[in-house]
């Protein structure tokens, strides 16, 4: 009789624990999904896709019907957990329907933080982060639609950028005097507001919001300098905060999100928790990659084999058609390391590395990231560049062949 | 870049460098591109053409070419004039020169590529009507020694034998001689014998050089004892009793002081070895080889020539072939290489200040026999300065006025930097070229007179077996460019003596120099083509290729001398010669530890004005250097490719050093070739010591002691522009003609600024892309106008070895992304793989990946995954990778 395994959260996280598991410990647990979003786990990355018009949104979905057949799983979906009973070892759902687990999996992920600005609650502010959102954004798309995007980190471009591709009329507004300033230098950041402002996007650097102005629907956006910008919808995309109010509701050590060791457990030893949601050694990530590997890390260590998360060295990847952006690591370097550029604006390319002790720190690639896992390896694995050293900026082809 | 206009039809010429003498087949296209082949008819070549020849057609651009006169202003710029005010001002400077301080005070300085005809003009001038016989030519550092040795021995300067020798000879001595770069086409020749024959071939020299690399036995002598080698040589014949007794009663005199001496040298076979440095073994197999070999040739140049015994060095040579009989007969003989494609002609009109004209000397009777001819109103009766004299006489002001056609002496003298100086203390300096600047130019030529060059002048030249061939323009004159008789029969008509100068075509003065080479002749002079005095125009225009003597117009075909005797001596007998015991003039010491040889390299010719100008040649030695045997560098803390200073009791020089196994300990070798004009610090010429031979007056340029210090070096790199880069001061740097623009190799003392240089070397509307690694001092940069590359910038390590690729990637019309990547980082971009544009980011994978998995059975997009990992991170890219499904993949490049 194999134990029931509750995962919450239908997310990409949880995709993934499901497929992990199927590979290490299949029929071992009898897995249930419960997930509060109306589909099947979709991949959250591809909204931007979508609104772009690259993809429907039909060819988002993770996995057909069939596949969670295949993998023994039931999902519950369209339904939302609302509580954890630790001492039943029982999951509460909305309706009060109650699934008893053996081990509970929280993958909820993370929620938008919503500015506490006037006028962010007025019809036409959304956010950028589910179907719907994507959905109420193309309702209003189009070339005689001005849309103001907060927010010019990873996911308020790629909300620009898809906006921009419907013809809409896109203002970027941030906070910060660069794009993207937590993963990308001075440089490499005019690049990209650069290739924004080709695609017909307006960008505003050091642009504070002070409120959404409208009556009974948004028709501006002030900002504190005094600055009032008309527009019909105002996409916010100022951050995310994990989702960990079932955890924290039920007593687990909670930080910023679910405290989990290495073996992604929470402070309870059958409550595990991964993705966005999680906080490992004081890091809650924000991408995919470290969600795919605590997933295949708890799969291993639901399946009793020995795993160990150690935390994932962060690399951003930007998917803005034809804007490749890549950074790892410490790319803006401290004192006496040694840093190495290579520009070519005819290519329209920016690569830069930061080398400390003999080995990789960090790295940015603007406009072409062939190279990127091969950076990355050498910021991941710290080894020593040695003969590597002399031709490293110029990627794995020549530097390896030197 | 300026091009001459085409003229139509291909002609029959005479290649212009070396004295091999190669017939070449030369066209222009109505494009101006031009057509260079070897002439399969002429007898020098048979079609074979070496590098040099071969890529003549690169060297034929205007760039620099000066076309038309100037003189210098009173602010000291070089400005244009007319020819008819150029002439007279130079008309006007000799006759006051020579009316204030005789005709001594003024000297003509020639060179071994004035054709025969031009030469003749300028020494009847000066020798018959200035009254001076201060005529000397740069012949006199390539084969003065030789002449002095076969006027002493032959009582002429008679070549004997002939190319077909090298064909028939079992045993073939090359000594000073480094054939293979030299004279390529006859080593071609010698090594086709050696090959196909079974002929031996010996390689007496310092340097273990690449002729020597075919050597059947190579000779690694000490420096300067080549004549301790063939006195040993002599020794061993006469012990042996394998001299010809018979032809040395019957054709000789002086066999037995020369033998004397010999014993007095090197009294024996360990005598040899132990004088000349050689081993025992080589030197008995060298006399075995010789002693039992009837069909022997000895070939030798500058390294016998260029010698302050090199007469002794020619004579100690010309005694064993005496000795033997082994002269003018098939396959067998003394052979002098001559270095210039005209020397030979110089020394037929006597364009040398010690001959009077055609094989005449200073004889009271031979200077009455000219003068007869010439009508001369003003002859010079005695020899006039020869060329290391003639400029201690410029440095002293005994000559005023000094007129240097086609050469550079500033550069290629001994003491050079001397010479340079000399030069600038003229009244009168008058330089007839092609270039607007070389170092003597520079050194404050007073007149510029533009001078036809190859290929656009009309005329004859004598190669080393003393063939007589046509030089045929198949260009037209560029500019206000004139023949040099034209020009000096100009000046002779200013100067009061136009009927003497009155030919009214080329042809006109080769029949006149003909007629004078069989005046009063009647056997008694080597020299006489007087077959070919009365050719018509039309005739002297198809003359084909003809060996001298033609004593008459039916005198043709092979020609060897002295078989049977018949020598130019009063008694009509050989000398051999007692030749003076070998010692170097200056030996090194303990101050400069380091003895200084000289000579050529496999691409480049003489200063370069021609051949640095083929992007070809620039290829095989860009920059010059020193060479050193290892140990030495290391026993003096120098490592290869590092900038040394070489420091002489006459000059300085910066080469960078390359070490070289092939070197003998002790002794270094520097290339002549480069100029004031190529390179920032090296005039090899300005390091040379100025002692020359007693009766050649040739200087000794290939051993003077010099001491060797290694220069602080900051930054190593170079830049490639489509036009001239500028040269900064304090930079050590090399020009190198590229594809389509201009290299600029160079060491600096100072850490350079590359985004300074490349600012400077890029036009307007160029994007940069580049390379900044501060902690390795690297800074590698490239200006791009669209896809065409525009300049090139490398600083810091691996500058160096990038070079030979990124010039090649310089060539190209346009570069393409790879290859523009692979630009920087000095590699080409053949080989590197082709991923096509990125399909997956989180992976990296290429279009071409993902193609390649689809045509191999991949049908989905999992599928796919699973072969390359595409799209199984984010996903991002399965929408584009399930379209790739749809098409059928074919593979393309980024």
């Amino acid at each position: 009789m194999s134990e029931p395994l509750v995962i919450i959260g239908n997310g990409m996280a949880a995709a993934r624990l499901v497929e992990e598991l199927g590979r290490h410990a299949l029929g071992r647990y009898a897995v249930l999904v419960v997930g509060a979003e109306p589909h099947l786990a979709y991949n959250r990355v591809l909204l931007s896709s979508v609104l772009a018009g690259e993809m429907t949104g039909a060819e988002t979905e993770l996995k057909p019907r069939s596949w969670w057949e295949a993998q023994g799983v039931t999902l519950v979906y369209g339904r939302r957990a609302v509580a954890i009973d630790r001492d039943r070892k029982e999951a509460v759902l909305e309706d009060g329907a109650r699934l008893p687990y053996a081990k509970l999996v929280l993958a909820t992920g993370s929620d938008p933080i919503r500015l506490s600005k006037p006028g962010m609650d007025l019809p036409g502010v959304v956010a950028f982060r589910d179907h719907q959102d994507v959905g109420a954004m193309l309702a209003a798309a189009g070339p005689a639609t001005r849309a103001v995007v907060i927010g010019g980190g990873l996911l308020g471009i790629e909300a620009a950028w898809g906006l921009a591709a419907t013809g809409t009329q896109v203002t970027l507004v941030h906070l910060m005097d660069r794009l993207m300033e937590r993963q990308l230098d001075a440089e490499a950041a005019a690049l990209l507001k650069a290739a924004l402002e080709t695609r017909g996007i307006t960008v505003l650097l050091g642009a504070d919001t002070a409120a959404v102005e409208g009556d009974g629907c948004v028709e501006a956006l002030r900002l504190t300098d005094g600055r009032v910008l008309a527009c019909d919808i105002v996409v916010s995309a100022v951050g995310i905060r994990p989702n960990a109010l079932l955890a924290r509701e039920a007593g687990l050590d909670n930080g910023r999100g679910v405290v989990v060791d290495d073996r992604l457990t929470t402070s309870d030893a059958d409550i595990h928790a991964i993705g966005e949601c999680a906080e490992h050694r004081g890091t809650c990530y924000g991408l995919v990659e470290p969600a795919y590997q605590q997933a295949a890390t708890l799969a291993r260590h639901l399946a009793g084999r020995p795993a160990a998360y150690e935390g994932t060295v962060l690399a951003t990847n930007l998917k803005v058609s034809g804007v490749p952006v890549f950074s790892a690591g410490d790319f803006l370097g401290r004192e006496g390391d040694e840093v190495v550029i290579w520009r070519d604006p005819g290519l329209g390319t920016y690569r830069k590395l930061v080398l400390r002790d003999g080995a990789l720190a960090g790295a940015i690639l603007f406009g072409e990231t062939a190279d990127a896992p091969w950076y990355l390896d050498l910021i991941r694995s710290g080894r020593p560049l040695d003969r590597l050293r002399d031709a490293v900026i110029f990627g794995p082809a020549l530097a390896e062949a030197a | 870049m300026t091009v001459h206009e085409p003229l139509p039809k291909p002609v029959a010429t005479t290649c212009p460098y070396c004295g091999v003498g190669c017939g070449v087949i030369a066209g222009a296209g109505t494009d101006g591109s031009v057509t260079i082949a070897g002439d399969p008819s002429h007898p020098a070549n048979r079609g074979k053409l070496c590098v040099k020849g071969s890529t003549l057609g690169e060297t034929l651009s205007l760039e620099g070419r000066l076309l038309h006169p100037m003189m210098r202003s009173r602010s000291g710029t070089l400005a244009r004039v007319s020819w008819e005010t150029a002439l007279d001002a130079v008309a006007e400077g000799f006759r006051r020169a020579i009316d204030t301080a005789g005709p001594d005070a003024t000297a003509f300085y020639l060179s071994g590529q004035l054709l025969t005809e031009d030469y003749y003009a300028a020494n009847k001038l000066m020798k018959g009507f200035v009254g001076t016989a201060n005529v000397d030519t740069n012949s006199r550092l390539c084969m003065a020694s030789s002449v002095a040795g076969h006027r002493r021995a032959f009582g002429a300067d008679t070549v004997p034998g002939a190319y077909e020798d090298l064909d028939e000879a079992d045993l073939l001595i090359l000594v000073g001689s480094n054939a293979a770069w030299c004279h390529p086409v006859l080593w071609q020749r010698m090594v086709a014998a050696q090959r196909e024959r079974g002929a031996r071939i010996v390689v007496i020299d310092p340097r273990r050089t690449a002729t020597a690399a075919d050597a059947d036995l190579m000779l690694q002598i000490r420096p300067g004892t080549d004549t301790a080698l063939f006195a040993g040589l002599l020794v061993h014949l006469a012990n042996a009793g394998a001299c010809d007794t018979a032809y040395l009663a019957a054709h000789t005199t002086g066999f037995d002081e020369a033998l004397a001496r010999a014993r007095e040298i090197t009294p024996s076979l360990a005598a040899t070895a132990a004088a000349t440095g050689l081993g025992l073994e080589d030197v008995a197999t060298f006399f075995a080889w010789f002693t039992e070999t009837t069909r022997t040739v000895t070939l030798y140049s500058q390294g016998v020539n260029q010698s302050a015994q090199g007469t002794d060095k020619v004579s100690a040579i010309l005694n064993c072939h005496l000795a033997t009989g082994r002269i003018g007969r098939q396959g067998m003989g003394p052979f002098s290489l001559t270095g210039q494609p005209n020397a030979m002609g110089g020394r037929e009109v006597g364009g040398l200040a010690n001959m009077l004209a055609a094989h005449m000397g200073f004889s009271a009777s031979e200077v009455d026999r000219v003068r007869r001819f010439w009508g001369a109103p003003r002859m010079a009766e005695r020899e006039g300065l020869k060329a290391v004299q003639m400029f201690d006489a410029v440095a002293a002001g005994a000559i005023r006025a000094l007129w240097v056609m086609g050469t550079n002496p500033a550069a290629s003298m001994p003491r050079a930097d001397a010479v340079r100086a000399a030069l600038g203390g003229l009244d009168l300096l008058v330089v007839s070229d092609n270039v607007l600047s070389n170092d003597t130019i520079q050194s404050g030529a007073h007149i510029l007179l533009p001078a036809a060059a190859w290929g656009e002048k009309d005329g004859t030249v004598t190669n080393s077996e003393r063939r007589i061939s046509r030089q045929r323009p198949f260009l037209p004159l560029p500019g206000e460019a004139r023949p040099d008789w034209w020009i000096i029969a100009e000046v002779a008509k200013r100067l009061g003596f136009a009927e003497g100068f009155a030919w009214p075509n080329v042809a006109a003065v080769f029949r006149e120099h003909a007629a004078l080479s069989s005046f009063e002749n009647r056997g008694s002079r080597d020299f006489d083509i007087g077959g070919l005095a009365c050719l018509s125009d039309a005739q002297y225009e198809d003359l084909a290729p003809v060996q001298w003597p033609v004593r008459n117009h039916t005198d043709r075909g092979l020609k060897r001398f002295f078989a049977a005797g018949g020598f130019y001596t009063a008694d009509g007998r050989a000398r051999l010669v007692a030749v003076a015991p070998p010692a170097l003039t200056e030996p090194a010491d303990a101050e400069r530890p380091f003895l200084l040889n000289t000579g050529r390299t496999r691409d480049q010719w003489h200063t370069m004005t021609r051949t640095g100008k083929a992007q070809t040649l620039g290829r095989h030695a860009p920059e010059p250097t020193l060479a050193i045997h290892p140990e030495d560098a290391a026993a003096t803390g120098l490592a290869d490719g590092a900038m040394v200073r070489i420091a002489t009791a006459h000059g300085e020089a910066v080469l960078r050093l390359a070490t070289d196994p092939g070197q003998r300990r002790g002794e270094i070798f520097a290339p002549i070739h480069w100029t004031g004009e190529t390179s920032a610090a090296a005039r090899v010429g300005a390091l040379v010591q100025a002692a020359t031979d007693p009766f050649s007056g040739q200087p000794e340029l290939k051993a003077t002691p010099a001491a060797l210090a290694s220069v602080a070096v900051t930054t190593e790199g170079f830049v490639l522009a489509r036009s001239r880069p500028a040269a900064d001061a304090g930079l050590l740097w090399t020009r190198v003609t590229v594809e389509n623009g201009e290299a600029l190799l160079f060491a600096s003392p100072d850490a350079l600024d590359g985004r300074d240089f490349i600012r400077r070397l890029a036009g307007d509307g160029v994007t940069v892309t580049e390379v900044s690694d501060p902690a390795r001092g690297l800074y590698r940069a490239a200006a791009f106008r669209g896809d065409q590359l525009d300049a090139v910038c490398f600083l810091g390590p691996g500058a160096r070895a990038a070079y030979p690729v990124v010039a090649g990637l310089f060539a190209r019309e346009t570069l393409d992304a790879t290859t523009r990547k692979a630009l920087l980082a000095g590699r080409s971009p053949d080989g590197l793989p082709d991923p096509g544009p990125t399909v997956c980011a989180c992976f990296s994978i290429g279009l071409n990946a993902v193609k390649e998995a689809i045509t191999a059975g991949a049908g989905d997009v999992d599928a796919v995954g699973k072969a390359t990992r595409a799209g199984t991170n984010c996903g991002s890219c399965r929408s584009e990778i399930r379209r790739i499904l749809v098409h059928k993949p074919r593979l393309v490049s980024a």
